[in-house]
């Protein structure tokens, strides 16, 4: 049985196809779902794509945070559908306070592309079981605005519940408060990182690993996790 | 009574300067002279209308005819390009010369888009919307062929690092590429950085972008059918890009009109990223006739070339254009450079899919007239004609000058001044006896501004949205795949020496098609076709004309004898800081093909123990290089020689020994020459190895800073496995290309040239890759 | 025509990366006296009749719950601008 995957369009996203392309190798059906319309089309899980959603205006993914597929969204989440934001997609998450915590502009002002190290630091939710715990990972980062922000209580209860799903390694490449690169709610289903896992599936297009050019496909296994998830649901 | 015609009651005179109106007042003064005419052009367009031109047929005519859209002192050269052409080059062309870009087939039902451009002088005044602009152009040029966006890449000139206000140009046109190029969600896949204090006062910005398309796809900037509509649609109308043309706001009879308007023209990527998903849902939908977007002069531009190109005409009603503004008047509407903005062609039968389409994405549109059965070009303000001209006059006809050239002055000292009689017949001092002196120079040359790592620029960039970045710098070439079946991709490389050109330009132009062409070939694909951006200093310089004379020539030469077209370029004259013109710097950029991505070549080491082979031959050419500049500040003499024949069998050989699967890397040579390729190679992936000059030295006849640092052509670095080594030198004897093993990799994490040095990859990486970090961050 | 200004601050407690760069130019030239600097967005919400108390406390609201993010923004003043 395949799973249907939906993948979320908002006026400027730009990592949607790259989405798509990483459902399917990982044995999904990508499903595109268009930004005004709030059916879900029975999809089994959904991602919020990278990009510059409404070109970041007023504060990245505020305004995609109200669109109409939203709210549909977050009711399906807050009933347990998984939900996967990447980049402009966890600051969507953040907008429609399905994860907390802010985003904000890059500690040294520019933006970044680069390889990242991280840290699963969590792999009890649906996008991380194919994990193992610790499990150090290459994922390329490529933002502006990735610096999570939270106030000390928030840090506080993210770190005391194990919360915190992802930690940059080696390299803080913003500013990102206690190296936090990406998070999950308390149920497990919602994640929301910053680096593009849809861009390290297929190799030959992926990052730099020691030995082999652009081998890197370290990001297969959220999508293969999420399936995993579905078939144990 | 009904004796009379009655103008309907609501209709008010707005003081526009109509076409009835100029016919009875032949002796009103317009300002022509201010808006760049000459008294014979504007004598000109007094004959072509048979009266004088309205504000606004003068507003067009001066833009459309000046040397940025005309190209009026560069098209006689330019012909060169559609001229040295055989038919065989030809054979992939789908669209050559003229049109927005050049459109190649490469197989498989797949076309390819490409096309360099320039924003130099609006990267100087406001760097970051300079530039961010300039790469919303480059990219529209594209969207408009019927292609999606694939990519783009930058030739970027700077003044001297120690300069203060280079900071400035550097961050502002960095920040502004990256904020408009990542917004698109268009991967930067390469280019060129290079500082000179030549470029001080005018840095030179280059942008490229390439797409891929259907056959059946292309589109073709023309109006044909008379009864099409003319719909503008995307951004809004508002002042942007007007500067000069507002100097007839003070010339009509209008007095309402604000009379300061910007020259700088403002991008949103945002909106571009929407028009380029909403136009490329209209063609799917086969809904667009033709379509032009709007650049350098606006509507006056698209309209007329639309018209022109299609053999129809078209009727325009101007007050239905979209306007941020209201107070803008008609010639500014007309000359406005607003970004995002197309101009569709639309059968009538389509409107309403068009419709649904915009409205989908919320792209603001309006119908803005209709294409005709009459060679003319119409513009009303409301019920007043405003303009009446024939459209070829205005978008073809221009000017053609034959600007007076002049052998410069200076450059037969320059010539004679070479390496080895400079320093008062002495020669450029040499530390051939001295190792620990000759690595010094390799890390001060590897370090130095030009040849150090571009990371701290290129990191700013995305290269990885899209999924089908295959190469990216700092690899020799960017490569895309095209076809995610087949694994079909396109490689593209643009290369330029302005000091070469200075010494040459028609060698300096072959160089920069060599390099480009080699740094195509050793990604493994197979060179196809140019496109080109004459970046030269003032025309009305005489000798600067004979600098852009050669360039072409050596362009126009040199791609006939690679068998490569010219598909498209730009030209960018003045160019210049105060009297002081640029070097002449024409970026030549090669497109080519590769079957299947997964064949591609890495540009550095990866394995331990493979065999490093130098092929080609090291002369004693030092002339013009990065050695001469870094070490001595010395510029003189002549460049070294190109043998594109070689190059060709060169480039042949590297594909024989790919498909055979021979080749672990490959790395071509060209500025600084064996040091920095050597380092590049060893950088790449962290891999060491030993290298030997010996041999080079003593088979070539050069002593050892010519085999670390002349500039040679035709030569590559590649690294081959023990199994494949007999087959390899094989190949290349057979092929006649000369080859000698120089080195070994191994994974010591140091790399040693005998009897030079032995760094510690580390440190040595410190060096290269700190410096723009340290100068710039 | 009036309008309600709505400014918005990054809150007082958390960095702001943009603020602290524009700081550093300050100092750089030569403005020492200069402590911090802090960046926050001005809206300007226009309105093509007069405005009323209702339409000042509705755009209390849209600043709390839309035009800023109470996470890591505050609504640091609401004024009519006639």
């Amino acid at each position: 049985m395949t799973f249907k995957i939906g993948v979320v369009t908002f006026p400027g996203t730009l990592d949607d196809r790259d989405a798509q392309r990483a459902v399917r190798l990982a044995g999904g059906e990508a499903v595109a779902l268009w930004h005004a319309d709030e059916n879900l089309h029975k999809v089994d899980a959904v991602v919020l794509p990278g990009g510059f959603s409404y070109g970041d205006y007023l504060r990245c993914g505020a305004i995609a945070a109200q669109a109409p597929v939203m709210d549909s969204i977050i009711k399906a989440a807050n009933g347990g559908l998984p939900v996967l934001g990447i980049c402009n997609g966890f600051q969507v998450l953040v907008e429609s306070h399905l994860l907390p915590g802010g985003l904000i502009r890059n500690e040294k002002q520019h933006f970044i592309c680069r390889d990242q190290t991280l840290v699963v630091e969590n792999v009890d939710t649906a996008w991380t079981n194919q994990f193992t715990q610790n499990e150090e990972i290459v994922i390329p980062l490529k933002n502006g605005e990735g610096g999570y922000i939270a106030t000390d209580e928030t840090l506080k209860r993210l770190e005391g519940e194990g919360l915190v799903t992802f930690r940059y390694k080696d390299v803080n490449p913003n500013g990102s408060m206690n190296d936090i690169a990406g998070l999950r709610n308390e149920r497990g289903n919602v994640v929301g990182l910053m680096p593009h896992p849809e861009h390290a599936v297929e190799a030959g297009f992926g990052p730099d690993m020691p030995g082999t050019m652009r081998s890197g496909v370290d990001g297969l296994k959220f999508f293969t996790s999420v399936l995993n998830s579905l078939v144990n649901a | 009574m009904a004796l009379f015609k009655k103008k309907k009651p609501d209709f008010v005179p707005s003081g526009v300067d109509t076409t009835a109106n100029a016919a009875v007042t032949p002796d009103k003064a317009l300002p022509y002279a201010q808006l760049g005419l000459k008294d014979d052009e504007y004598a000109r367009i007094q004959e072509i209308l048979g009266r004088r031109p309205t504000a606004s047929e003068l507003a067009m005519y001066s833009v459309m005819w000046s040397e940025h859209c005309s190209y009026k002192s560069s098209k006689i050269y330019l012909r060169q390009f559609g001229e040295k052409v055989t038919d065989e080059m030809k054979k992939d062309l789908m669209v050559g010369m003229g049109e927005n870009a050049g459109v190649v087939d490469i197989g498989e039902g797949w076309a390819v888009t490409f096309k360099v451009e320039s924003h130099n002088h609006p990267s100087y005044i406001e760097p970051f919307q300079g530039a961010a602009t300039g790469v919303g152009g480059i990219v529209r040029d594209i969207l408009t062929m019927g292609a999606r966006p694939i990519a783009v890449m930058d030739q970027l000139r700077f003044g001297e690092p120690s300069n203060p206000d280079t900071a400035r140009v550097v961050h502002g046109v960095v920040d502004g590429i990256s904020f408009y190029g990542n917004c698109l969600g268009l991967p930067n896949i390469g280019g060129e950085t290079v500082f000179d204090k030549v470029y001080q006062g005018n840095p030179l910005v280059n942008a490229l972008s390439v797409g891929a398309l259907r056959h059946e796809d292309l589109k073709l900037a023309k109006a044909s059918n008379p009864g099409d509509l003319v719909i503008l649609f995307g951004a809004r109308t508002g002042a942007d890009g007007i500067g000069g043309v507002s100097v007839l706001a003070s010339e009509t009879f209008d007095s309402t009109g604000p009379s300061r308007r910007p020259a700088v023209q403002v991008g949103d990527p945002f909106a571009e990223k929407v028009l380029i998903e909403c136009c490329l849902e209209l063609y799917k939908a086969q809904v667009v006739a033709g379509i032009q977007d709007l650049g350098g002069a606006g509507i006056s531009c698209a309209t007329s070339e639309l018209a022109s190109n299609g053999g129809a005409g078209m009727r325009v009603q101007l007050q239905h254009v979209l306007k941020r503004d209201e107070s803008l008047t008609p010639e500014e509407i007309l000359m406005s450079e607003s970004q995002e903005r197309m101009m569709g062609i639309v059968p009538k039968k389509h409107l309403k899919a068009f419709e649904a389409i915009v409205n989908k994405w919320e792209v603001e549109y309006s119908v803005i007239g209709e294409v005709i059965n009459e060679d003319r070009l119409y513009i009303n303000w409301g019920e007043e004609e405003i303009v009446n001209v024939p459209p070829r006059t205005v978008a073809h006809d221009g000017p053609v000058y034959e600007r007076p050239v002049a052998y410069p002055a200076y450059q037969d000292a320059l010539n004679a001044n070479t390496v080895h009689v400079a320093a008062n017949g002495n020669g450029l001092h040499r530390h051939n006896d001295n190792g620990s002196e000759l690595a010094a120079q390799v890390v001060q040359v590897v370090s130095s501004p030009n040849q150090a790592d571009k990371g701290w620029i290129t990191d700013q960039y995305d290269r990885y949205v899209g999924g089908n970045t295959a190469l990216a710098q700092p690899d020799d070439s960017g490569m895309i795949r095209v076809d995610e079946k087949s694994g079909l991709g396109i490689a593209l490389a643009t290369d330029a020496n302005g000091r070469y050109c200075y010494l040459d330009p028609y060698q300096g132009a072959k160089l920069a098609l060599a390099e480009a062409y080699r740094n195509v070939a050793v990604g493994g694909a197979r060179p196809m076709a140019v496109t080109n951006c004459l970046n030269f200093g003032s025309p009305e310089n005489p000798e600067v004309m004979w600098q852009f004379k050669q360039a072409t020539a050596g362009l126009a030469d040199g791609c006939l004898e690679l068998g490569i077209p010219v598909t498209g370029g730009n030209v960018s004259f003045y160019n210049q800081t105060g009297d002081v013109a640029i070097h002449p710097t024409p970026v030549v950029g090669v497109l080519g093909v590769i079957d299947d991505v997964a064949r591609r070549i890495p540009s550095g080491w990866q394995d331990e123990g493979h065999n490093i082979y130098l092929l080609g031959v090291t002369k004693d050419e030092l002339d013009g290089s990065v050695w001469s500049e870094v070490i001595h500040g010395h510029l003189g003499g002549r460049p070294p020689v190109v043998d594109l024949a070689f190059e060709k069998q060169l480039a042949e050989a590297i594909a024989a020994g790919s498909e055979q699967g021979l080749i672990a890397s490959a790395h071509d040579l060209s500025e600084a020459g064996l040091a920095q390729a050597v380092v590049e190679c060893s950088l790449r992936f962290g891999m060491g190895a030993r290298i030997w000059l010996g041999e080079i030295c003593e088979r070539d006849g050069v002593d050892r800073t010519a085999a670390l640092f002349s500039e040679s052509t035709g030569r590559v670095l590649v690294s081959v496995g023990r199994e494949d080594d007999v087959k390899f030198v094989g190949l290349c004897e057979a092929r006649g290309i000369p080859v000698l093993r120089i080195g070994v990799t191994d994974n010591s994490g140091t790399l040693e040239i005998q009897d030079i040095a032995n760094w510690n990859l580390a440190d040595l990486g410190a060096a290269h890759k700190g410096t723009l970090a340290e100068l710039f961050g | 025509m009036p309008k309600i200004i709505v400014e918005v601050m990054p809150k007082e407690v958390l960095l702001d990366p943009a603020g602290k760069s524009v700081n550093n130019a300050l100092h750089r030239s030569g403005h020492n006296d200069i402590t911090a600097v802090r960046i926050g967005k001005r809206i300007e919400l226009h309105f093509d009749r007069p405005v009323t108390d209702a339409d000042l406390a509705e755009a209390q609201k849209i600043g709390e719950n839309f035009l800023s993010n109470a996470v890591i923004e505050d609504v640091v003043s609401v004024t009519v601008q006639n």
